[in-house]
């Protein structure tokens, strides 16, 4: 006899066997098995250089040098500067970067319904294709035109973020609250104004807060874009570590993860302070 | 009855002008700090300079050598990225396992033992070491210890990228349902046992998203390492950048944009279908 009324609860079926062709476990897990020993067969890995006891000597040898750290009074001063000027580079790069991305969101943000918003997908593929580029990348070819120093990595540093930034102002500007806009546009008012007087207000504290998360990435980022070059702490430490001035690399390595502390803790205690 | 206009200029102009200008000021010492002088740019050497190497750009480098040597590179730069992120777990989990405050069973009857405490604070101290030094730095240091090559990218991705997934799936099992795993714990199990089969059932899906993620992560940061001779599609950037040739850095940008996308597709794809 067939029942003809369905169970009120499904019946409860096992997962399909592991070792069927059509077990979707299995081939993810054979995929990702290839990749890795792919991936481990075609790198030349140099493990017997890097294990045996000779390599071990050498990298004691090499940590060994990293002591004492430079702290003369003239070094200590001149990684303060390097550190100022990281710092310095991360805020111009941040501020440039949140202007430039303001700029480029009104154009790649649809704001009402009749918007035909005619630059929107260009200007989001520029804002894509600054965000694709990272900042080291943006600085080796800067270096061509703004030469060595601090202000090849402020704008690397300008042009990432304006794509990042450009796109999460556009998301903002794209969901802040109609009603004040259209109560203006209703009015008569022309664009400029509408966005200064109704939008803009609504989502300054969100633009501000990606800006500062973003000033915080920013930070470590500058650190350790001088290494190719473009000023701040890391060009001394390429600068250093290229002579085998172990001493002084480890100041600026302390130095270095010194910073990096200081704002992960200033985060912290800012997000803390605010989820109170 | 007159009703009073409303004032036809803008009643916070004061306060606006003074920010305007108190934030002028604090931008002089950044200007002077990044000698920021945007003029530099269009001087006449600095014009002729980047108007020799972006009109290289067009056309791309296409020649079938040259694109076999930078699919090669990209080849290498997602196996050094998939060859890190395997050690990284090889360092992780062990540490994870360790330092999980879930899977302590002095903590099952009020505090947890001093030693045990002490042991997986310690441990997480480690692990947050080892993620607080970018993977560049990692990669400067290795690249003198193992010589110009993989290695020292693959190493310097572990260590960073080790610490990273180490801390955050600590964050993930404490953070889920745990009576399951505290029963099982006190009916007498193994801390293995108690997870495998009570915190790893509820958190494997976003266990194995957030690590598909810092996959994905990881195809970018070694792009960047080969910046400092880690091997890979960054070394070959460097290197083509250095040499003024335009067209093949042309390429080499396309190649590196599209592995990003498809980067980020592929683990879009996956956390979706995990999810």
């Amino acid at each position: 006899m067939k029942r003809s009324t369905p169970a009120a609860n499904l019946p409860y079926r096992l997962p399909p066997p592991l070792f069927h062709a059509r077990s979707k476990a299995l081939w993810f897990g054979v995929g990702l098995l290839g990749l890795v020993g792919l991936s481990f067969w075609s790198l030349d890995l140099q493990w017997a250089a890097f294990l045996s006891l000779e390599a071990a000597q050498s990298t004691a040898r090499f940590i060994g040098e990293f002591f004492p750290p430079d702290l003369s009074a003239t070094f200590v001063r001149k990684v303060a500067w390097a550190s100022v000027e990281t710092l310095a580079m991360s805020a111009l790069g941040t501020l440039l970067a949140a202007a430039g991305g303001l700029l480029l969101a009104l154009p790649a943000s649809r704001t009402h319904e009749g918007d035909p918003a005619h630059a929107r997908a260009p200007t989001r593929l520029l804002l894509n294709a600054l965000r694709a580029v990272p900042e080291l990348v943006w600085a080796t070819l800067l270096l061509i035109s703004a030469g060595l120093g601090p202000f090849a990595g402020t704008l690397a540093l300008a042009l990432h973020t304006t794509g990042v930034l450009g796109r999460l102002f556009a998301e903002v500007i794209e969901n802040a609250p109609q009603a004040p806009a259209t109560a203006l546009r209703t009015q008569g008012v022309g664009a400029l104004r509408v966005f200064l007087y109704a939008t803009l207000p609504q989502v300054l504290p969100q633009l501000v807060s990606y800006a500062l998360y973003r000033w915080e990435n920013n930070i470590r980022a500058a650190a350790i874009l001088g290494v190719v070059g473009a000023g701040g702490l890391g060009q001394l430490l390429a600068f250093h570590m290229g002579l085998f001035q172990m001493g002084k690399t480890a100041t600026v390595l302390i130095a270095m993860l010194g910073l990096v502390a200081l704002v992960d803790a200033l985060s912290y205690l800012t997000r803390r302070a605010m989820a109170r | 009855m007159t009703a009073v206009a409303p004032p036809r200029r803008d009643p916070a102009w004061l306060g606006r002008v003074f920010w305007a200008g108190a934030g002028l000021v604090l931008l002089w010492p950044l200007l002077v700090a990044t000698e920021f002088r945007p003029w530099l740019l269009f001087s006449a050497e600095s014009r002729a300079a980047s108007g020799r190497f972006l009109s290289d750009f067009l056309p791309p480098a296409v020649g079938s050598e040259f694109l076999w040597l930078a699919a090669r590179e990209t080849w290498r730069t997602v196996a050094i990225a998939t060859a890190g992120i395997t050690l990284a777990l090889v360092i992780a989990v062990p540490a994870t396992l360790m330092s999980t405050r879930v899977l302590s069973i002095s903590a099952l009857s009020g505090r947890m033992a001093p030693l045990p405490a002490a042991l997986r604070q310690g441990l997480r101290w480690v692990l947050v070491v080892l993620r607080s030094i970018p993977e560049l730095v990692w990669a400067l240091i290795f690249v003198r210890v193992v010589g110009l090559g993989p290695t020292a990218g693959v190493l310097a991705i572990a260590l960073t990228y080790g610490g990273m997934l180490g801390k955050v799936y600590g964050d993930i099992l404490e953070s889920g349902e745990t009576p399951a795993t505290r029963s099982l714990l006190a009916n007498g199990s193994g801390r293995l046992q108690a997870f495998a089969y009570g915190l790893l059932p509820q958190n494997a899906a976003e266990l194995t998203s957030y690590t598909v993620y810092r996959w994905e992560c990881a195809i970018r940061s070694s792009v960047v390492l080969g910046f400092v001779g880690a091997g890979g599609l960054g070394q070959q950037l460097d290197n083509s950048t250095k040499m003024f040739a335009g067209g093949e850095v042309a390429t080499m940008l396309l190649v590196f944009v599209a592995l990003v996308a498809l980067a980020d597709q592929t683990s879009a794809w996956l956390r979706r279908a995990l999810a």
